[in-house]
């Protein structure tokens, strides 16, 4: 009987043929923790008794939900991270080293056909290179500490097909915002997903890391973005689905007349096309995040701003996915295209998307993010408004303050 | 197990943000978390929320992050059990690891400040105020024995490692 991708990865890590439904127990590849999760999980970790953790190779800690430390607390949380992962001999990534799911793909953490658990909702974004990564809390991520394992109920899976060619000027997260809209904040919920399609082959990898990272944001336990075409800097198997696989639900959509899309407070699947929603005043505009943090996401917005200013009653805040990529788009000149429309570059870190610090906005503020969740009070203030939105909209309407449809913008450029 | 309580109803797609906001949880001091449980959804929680109390609320409770804060911030406060329509699942595998009792049930017709009395065993919720019963889904067995032991540590402090029986 055909299998799905997640019925496939699980097999292999559980050591026996498996198919939906079933539970099971696995052997972990890689495990994750961030500055959120970690003090948690050493605390869960040594109320098991654990005194050596099963695999330090395997074991990952970043500290960038709240980094660098805006006040003593966490700071002496991030310490206890760090006297930890120096006695265990794991890796840590330091404040302003990056945000932990660009780390873990940058630097080569998780590989495709690799079944890795991270104690943050966002780890699906590792599905983009074929990898089955599921979001796990403190006390679960302990216990692979200690024991190498987990269990698992193997999801059903839903397949999402995109036919058709993206317009110039909307992307990866118009992309994936319209599917979140369409099947609800609920809509995968045990789950997995499986999304493929010519709109998909075209993608860039920075962008399938965007689709596959929002796949939480309907409730997925694991979204797989097809890696056809998909080039990475060494040598790996693709793995695909049997064609006899059985899906839970088909979704076919053709994308070639999305226009950019944008979610309105306070859900990511309330979702509007742009143009029911073009001329909301905004105050700041934040470009960053494990979904859209990355140098591709850096280009979109250069591309927009290049030579003119931001509007002055905008704060344009920008914060690299990791210091690679900051450093890159020093390299390139984009750093300097957006400082001098007028953007603030923050340290690279989850801070503004998760309203830990920096970016805080004010009573009845709107704001346009390039993240993931507009949940009320995620930025640090119940009382603002967070619109989520493409690097690129975020760019035009940091220009316009006020949302602004980027690919307009374009086409006038073109005459 | 029985538990009694009253019952305080919330709608559907609780998130964990309104749970416990991002910038509280940074913090191993469990009753800090619970000072702040529910902060932006209802100021008044934390002073109608009486000890063995029981959480009611509609579909998806708890989407959003992996914080398992969440669920140790309501149990800190004082809630006994969460009854909810549909979970999202790092919250439900959250709760049942740090010993969050918790049950899905998909029909129910609990309104606020009804009297419920919940048999953990059999899943059977029994509304004291309106003489209504319902039944909650099953859990996994693995579920069942990471609840019995007393959460997860206990778990694996007591087995050393998973056991699917």
């Amino acid at each position: 009987m055909g299998q799905t991708l997640v019925e496939k990865i699980i097999s292999t890590h559980a050591s026996k043929v498996t198919y939906q439904n079933e539970i099971t127990i696995v052997d972990v590849d890689a495990v994750m923790a961030s500055d959120t999760t970690a003090p948690l999980t050493i605390k869960s970790f040594e109320e098991m008794g654990g005194s050596q953790v099963w695999d330090p190779s395997k074991v990952i800690f970043v500290i960038d939900h709240a980094a660098p430390a805006p006040n003593e607390r966490i700071a002496n949380l991030h310490s206890l991270m760090r006297d930890f992962a120096r006695n265990q001999g794991i890796k840590l990534y330091d404040v302003g080293s990056g945000i932990c799911h660009q780390l873990m793909v940058e630097n080569g953490h998780v590989k495709p056909g690799q079944l890795v658990l991270g104690a943050d909702s966002h780890t699906c974004t590792y599905g983009a290179l074929g990898a089955f990564a599921t979001g796990v809390g403190s006390t679960d991520l302990a216990a692979v500490l200690l024991t190498g394992k987990t269990w698992i109920k193997v999801p059903p899976t839903i397949k999402i097909q995109l036919n058709g060619t993206l317009q110039p000027g909307v992307s990866a997260k118009d992309l994936i915002l319209f599917i979140v809209g369409h099947l609800g904040i609920d809509g995968a919920t045990y789950k997995a997903v499986e999304f493929t399609g010519e709109a998909i082959e075209a993608l860039s990898f920075d962008s399938r890391l965007t689709i596959a990272n929002m796949a939480i944001e309907m409730g997925a336990k694991a979204g797989f973005v097809d890696t056809v075409g998909l080039e990475l800097p060494y040598e790996f198997n693709h793995i695909h689905p049997d064609e006899d696989a059985i899906y839970e639900t088909v979704y076919t959509f053709d994308v070639s007349k999305l226009e950019p899309q944008v979610s309105i407070p306070h859900s990511p699947d309330n979702v509007k096309p742009i143009s029911e929603v073009e001329g909301k005043v905004i105050q700041q505009a934040f470009l960053g995040s494990c979904t859209n943090g990355r140098l591709e996401d850096l280009h979109e917005a250069a591309k927009i701003l290049e030579g003119k200013t931001i509007h002055p009653e905008v704060r344009f805040m920008v914060a690299a996915a990791s210091n690679e990529v900051y450093l890159r788009a020093l390299q390139d000149g984009t750093a300097e295209t957006l400082v001098r429309a007028g953007a603030t570059f923050l340290p690279s870190g989850c801070g503004p998307c998760v309203g830990t610090h920096l970016g805080v906005p004010g009573n009845d503020e709107g704001i346009i993010s390039s993240t993931n969740r507009n949940f009320r009070g995620r930025m640090g203030n119940r009382n603002s408004n967070v619109y989520l939105g493409s690097p690129a909209t975020v760019a035009a309407s940091a220009l316009f303050g006020k949302i602004t449809n980027p690919t307009k913008l374009l086409k006038e450029e073109v005459k | 197990m029985i538990l009694e309580g009253t019952a305080h109803v919330y709608g559907d797609n609780i998130d964990t943000d309104r749970i416990i906001a991002g910038k509280y949880t940074k913090t191993l001091n469990m009753q800090e978390l619970a000072d702040h449980v529910f902060e932006d959804l209802d100021p008044d929680f934390r002073v109608k929320l009486k000890n063995g109390d029981i959480l009611v609320a509609g579909n998806n409770f708890g989407c959003g992050s992996s914080r398992e804060q969440a669920p140790l911030a309501l149990k800190k406060a004082g809630v006994s059990i969460v009854i909810a329509r549909s979970f999202a699942r790092i919250f439900y595998r959250n709760a049942i690891n740090i010993g969050l009792p918790i049950l899905e049930i998909n029909d129910h017709t609990i309104s606020d400040k009804d009297q419920l009395k919940v048999n953990l065993s059999t899943g059977v919720v029994e509304n004291l105020t309106t003489s209504e019963g319902y039944h909650g889904s099953e859990m996994p067995l693995v579920m069942i024995d990471i609840i019995n032991d007393g959460g997860l540590v206990k778990y694996l402090k007591k087995r050393g490692t998973y056991q699917l029986t």
